[in-house]
């Protein structure tokens, strides 16, 4: 078993983000499933991180770290709510 | 960056003047996933190659064993700088499998069991620089590393040697896969150390 | 120079901070607890993880993350590590980290896999090894705060030498907290129940039942959690009721 769980995006979001992304809740546009970010499967490439839908393993978002900056692609998420 | 800290030194790694830029050598094998570990029997596995008429190359898992079986020594770069040198494999040459292949299309997209895809040129495939390797190190190749087949185009970092891979697809231009969607480079050539987009 | 007032905040949580290692226990064979004093920490609650960032003398860095044990209000705060065999970081937290070293790490993180003293439902833990860490924040938290929720606490370990906190959890089991240990190598002498996993039978046996409505918190290595976390829901727990936190390590 390789993989985390969307807690560990906590440190990596916090860079990018100042609420904590974990507690959002995002849909699966494979899917649909509703689920707080805390709940998505992550899976570690080194230092990049791919998220994926715990229901159906669609992927969510992709982190990327480069030497000069932090990509994030969205793609597989509809709609992100974040309480405040 | 941050402050040194006192007696760590992490995984053994040495800067070998050798490596491409940025690298450094390991003996370990580490494992790097984007997605589940797919488990594929080998009588259920087949690979394709599909060209751009729609025709499709199709070999069993009986049918690739059948085919010339090369030894390769070669080393290997991942993007996150890890390299190892002198690594062993047996697999099947790209150069064997699209013998039979025609097609007009020079560009190539690796598909994966479980969803994972990787672009690679058709001239990278060939020329003695691909192959469909089933076997590391003397043992069947492990699930974790791309088992039962993965594919092998070394010369270029290792997110282009798609593990768990079930097929080629022709296709006209370079389109990106998946880490090049993601922010890779959309070529990989670590000596010019094209790790990014 | 600034000042600092011990319990301020001063900096948002994606800044690295450096905390001192104020004290090192031993606490199993392959682990250890670890004080560390952070100016403007400012506390954390119980269940948060934080950041660690090590430096080697060429720059290069390993991040991983850790649970803390601890869930006070101050600069102080506490983890607990185990050393993997085939780690990078953990062997040196575990073996060579000395009172006296800085520390780079970036926190508080994480405000889903919380117990906060406000919430007044049963509360079922479950940990796996070094999963207890976060557990002990909360059993913590439930000891300071005078809480008088429910709390059961199932841990499991591989033998009766792996238990972290062991002399701490002894004393709250007989005070505040029904405890079930689960052996899965070796057991105690004396034990009545073999070496085993946890299992279906276990879980029903010894945890908050559904019909509680207990919030339940899983956590450890990967397999151990999405093993219990599939018997729960197939006990009557709704997913929506067990939250999950995987250990990777390392």
């Amino acid at each position: 078993m390789n993989h985390l769980d969307g807690n560990a995006l906590a440190g990596p979001l916090s860079e990018l983000f100042s609420v904590d992304m974990t507690l959002a809740t995002g849909r699966c546009l494979g899917c649909g499933d509703e689920s707080v970010l805390a709940r998505a499967m992550v899976y570690e490439s080194g230092t990049d991180l791919v998220v994926r839908c715990s229901h159906c393993d669609d992927v969510l978002m992709t982190l990327v770290h480069t030497p000069g900056d932090l990509r994030i692609e969205l793609r597989g998420i509809g709609m992100l709510r974040i309480p405040l | 960056m941050g402050i040194i800290s006192r007696g760590f030194s992490g995984r053994s790694r040495e800067h070998n003047p050798e490596l491409p830029p940025g690298q450094f050598l390991t003996e370990d094998f580490p494992v790097l996933s984007a997605g589940p570990t797919p488990r594929i029997d080998t009588d259920e596995w087949e690979f394709t190659i599909t060209t751009e008429n729609g025709t499709v190359h199709r070999w069993s898992w009986a049918d690739l064993m059948a085919l010339p079986i090369e030894d390769v020594a070669t080393d290997i770069h991942c993007v996150t700088r890890w390299s190892k040198l002198g690594t062993s494999w047996r697999g099947v040459s790209l150069d064997t499998l699209f013998a039979g292949v025609d097609t007009g299309y020079g560009y190539t997209m690796a598909h994966s069991y479980g969803g994972y895809t990787t672009n690679v040129p058709l001239a990278d495939l060939l020329g003695g620089k691909a192959w469909v390797a089933f076997e590391f190190d003397g043992q069947p190749l492990d699930p974790e590393h791309g088992g039962p087949a993965r594919l092998l185009v070394p010369h270029l970092y290792f997110w282009k040697s798609a593990k768990w891979v079930r097929g080629i697809e022709m296709h006209k231009g370079d389109d990106p896969g998946f880490w090049e969607q993601n922010g890779y480079n959309i070529y990989g050539d670590p000596w010019l150390e094209q790790r990014y987009s | 120079m600034t000042t600092i007032t011990s319990g301020e905040r001063v900096a948002p949580v994606s800044v690295w901070k450096v905390g001192v290692v104020a004290s090192v226990h031993t606490e199993t064979p392959s682990g250890r607890s670890i004080m560390i004093d952070v100016p403007g920490w400012g506390g954390n609650l119980a269940g948060q993880h934080l950041d660690l960032r090590l430096t080697a003398p060429d720059g290069y860095q390993a991040v991983r993350s850790y649970s803390i044990a601890s869930a006070s209000a101050g600069d102080r705060l506490e983890l607990a590590v185990d050393r993997l065999p085939d780690g990078e970081v953990s062997p040196y937290l575990v073996d060579d980290l000395q009172p006296g070293d800085e520390i780079e790490l970036r926190g508080p993180l994480g405000g889903w896999f919380v117990w906060r003293p406000e919430q007044t439902e049963p509360v079922q833990l479950i940990g796996g090894g070094s999963g207890i860490v976060p557990l002990m924040a909360m059993v913590r938290a439930h000891q300071e705060s005078g809480s008088t929720a429910k709390f059961r606490l199932l841990y499991s370990v591989r033998t009766p030498e792996d238990v972290f906190f062991r002399d701490e959890l002894m004393a709250f089991a007989s005070s505040a907290i029904e405890i079930t240990w689960v052996y899965t190598r070796a057991v105690p002498a004396g034990w009545a129940t073999p070496a085993g996993r946890v299992s279906r039978d276990i879980l029903a046996s010894s945890t908050i039942p559904a019909s509680e409505n207990p919030a339940v918190f899983v956590c450890g290595p990967t397999g151990f959690v999405e093993t219990v976390a599939d018997l729960l829901v197939e006990l009557g727990h709704p997913a929506a009721s067990v939250k999950t936190e995987r250990f990777g390590g390392k």
